[in-house]
């Protein structure tokens, strides 16, 4: 186990997680006018799981490899003629969810941090 | 992409508002052009399109770019209008092939699509900015 991890618990492989996400919910976004672009998201459960299980190598690699792994096709609801499978409602509400969430792993994270600031000023 | 990193949640968001800006200038254009009257069927404008194509980087993480700008094979109206100074010699007169309509259904997109890139950008621009603060 890694300095890092015994510091930060799952919040730092998390935080790394949403911000991969955020990356790919944004290129759906950015994709929803291109012809036969299939929108791609993953499973964040069991991206996490991977991420916080597997301790060998580095961490980014980790992560890399479990977005990787639990990466997947967006089933449209309404699939459209020119083949493109992003639907904004659902991109848009799954990105601000992203978002909150990353803010709230954010939160977490920060009070580790002060906890420790304040264990090693001994205040 | 900027510079040779991996592409992140900037790149994506900024170009595809280059994306769909071009398709908003090519829109203007036609809109510019509709109803432009020509003396032949070859000198009347044509409806033109940016044609997208998603870049990818990574497996999921991709961008778009204008692949390239196309001009339509829609076919200019012929009228019948002898007064018409440049009518030909049987008096027709070729109107641009321009949908009005379908062009303002179009700006309408695009400019919803524009803005849903700026919010992307401004969420990532915030998270961001809240990341760099953490711990002080």
């Amino acid at each position: 186990m890694s300095l890092e991890d015994g510091l930060f618990g799952i919040h730092g492989k998390a935080l790394a997680l949403r911000s991969q996400r955020l990356s790919l919910l944004a290129s759906n976004i950015a994709n929803a006018s291109t012809p036969g672009y299939k929108a791609r998201d993953i499973d964040f459960e069991s991206a996490l799981k991977e991420a916080t299980t597997r301790q060998q190598g580095s961490s980014i690699a980790d992560v890399g490899k479990a977005v990787d792994d639990s990466m997947g096709y967006r089933v449209p609801l309404q699939p459209s003629l020119d083949g493109n499978t992003v639907e904004l409602s659902t991109e848009q509400t799954l990105f601000a969810e992203n978002a909150v969430k990353y803010r709230t792993t954010l939160s977490f994270l920060e009070g580790r941090i002060n906890t420790i600031t304040r264990a090693l000023k001994g205040e | 992409m900027s510079g040779s990193g991996p592409m992140n949640v900037f790149d994506i968001a900024g170009r595809a508002m280059s994306a769909q800006l071009v398709r908003l200038n090519a829109t203007a254009s036609n809109m510019a052009n509709a109803g432009n009257v020509t003396g032949s069927e070859a000198e009347a404008y044509r409806a033109i399109k940016p044609v997208f194509q998603s870049v990818t980087d990574k497996p999921g993480v991709s961008t778009v770019k204008v692949a390239n700008v196309l001009t339509t094979d829609a076919k200019p109206t012929k009228r019948h209008d002898p007064n018409h100074p440049l009518a030909d010699k049987n008096g027709d007169v070729w109107e641009a092939a321009v949908d009005s309509s379908a062009e303002l259904v179009d700006m309408i997109e695009t400019a919803r699509m524009y803005q849903n890139n700026v919010q992307v950008l401004n969420t990532a621009k915030s998270l961001m900015l809240e990341t760099i603060r953490i711990g002080k």
